[in-house]
């Protein structure tokens, strides 16, 4: 996900969990029923899950611009020492890409 | 949010804390029921009343016990247990409560009852005071919840006596 996803999977998650709870006591309330309660409930529970917690494509819509590769060697990393551990560092970097 | 496991956890979290509270908003609804019930008590006949070996004296009783209980009943309640006790003083004991008989009721449709019966448990004193003693019959309820606070009244019937020699 990305970050506006992820807002939009917490925000979705809280609201829908609120909004069912409050939907399933008044019902409950009102027909007598506290079976009736919970199960609106706990439905709600799981449509929430299957909503707001798989990866959805919906999620995903503002990609994350990472910074490209080629770019970012021609703005190498500064050295904080000129000993053998610095470079050595830097130069496996490199063999990564 | 940065993973699956971390949101099915939050939502998780949220729920069951949702569901507590929910819990509590039901147990705190119980407080807007203003029951009403009603109770009555004959005592038809006393079967014996003995003084046994170790000197402690016991009644025998036939009952005609009615109740309406219907009005203790809301949506979070499980079942009501109610009891008859009866109740008296003793020069050692200021107050003497001995159950006589005790039922569960598990629904409201149930809560409206009358029952012909010996006394299911036994009338035993301790000593031998019983002789002439009179006493009260209580009925007792405990209105037992389907979540929180449990609530229990009774209903005071008095002027009932015990004969004055054994039978």
């Amino acid at each position: 996900m990305d970050w506006q996803g992820q807002k939009l999977a917490e925000q979705l998650m809280q609201i829908m969990l609120v909004a069912f709870a409050v939907v399933a006591f008044f019902t409950g309330y009102l027909v007598n029923s506290f079976q009736t309660m919970l199960l609106i409930y706990a439905s709600g529970v799981l449509l929430t899950t299957l909503v707001a917690v798989p990866n959805w494509p919906f999620f995903n819509r503002n990609h994350l611009k990472w910074l490209d590769p080629s770019e970012a060697d021609r703005h190498p990393k500064p050295q904080i020492s000129s000993t053998n551990t610095g470079s050595k560092k830097k130069s496996s970097k490199q063999h990564q890409k | 949010m940065h993973s699956f496991g971390y949101r099915a956890n939050a939502l998780f979290t949220f729920a069951v804390t949702i569901l507590a509270v929910m819990c509590a908003m039901a147990s705190f609804s119980d407080s807007f029921n203003s029951p009403s019930p009603t109770a009555d008590v004959q005592v038809l006949n006393i079967n014996w009343f003995q003084k046994q070996p170790n000197g402690n004296d016991e009644v025998s009783l036939t009952l005609n016990i009615s109740a309406d209980l219907q009005s203790l009943f809301t949506w979070n309640t499980k079942q009501v247990f109610v009891f008859l006790a009866a109740e008296y003083e003793t020069p050692k004991n200021s107050m003497n409560q001995v159950s006589l008989w005790d039922g569960i009721v598990p629904a409201k449709e149930h809560a409206k009852f009358w029952i012909h019966t010996t006394n299911k448990y036994r009338f035993t004193d301790q000593g031998s005071n019983l002789r002439g003693k009179e006493f009260n019959l209580t009925l007792h309820w405990h209105v037992m919840p389907k979540t929180g606070k449990m609530f229990a009244d009774k209903i005071v019937m008095s002027g009932f006596s015990l004969p004055e020699e054994y039978r």
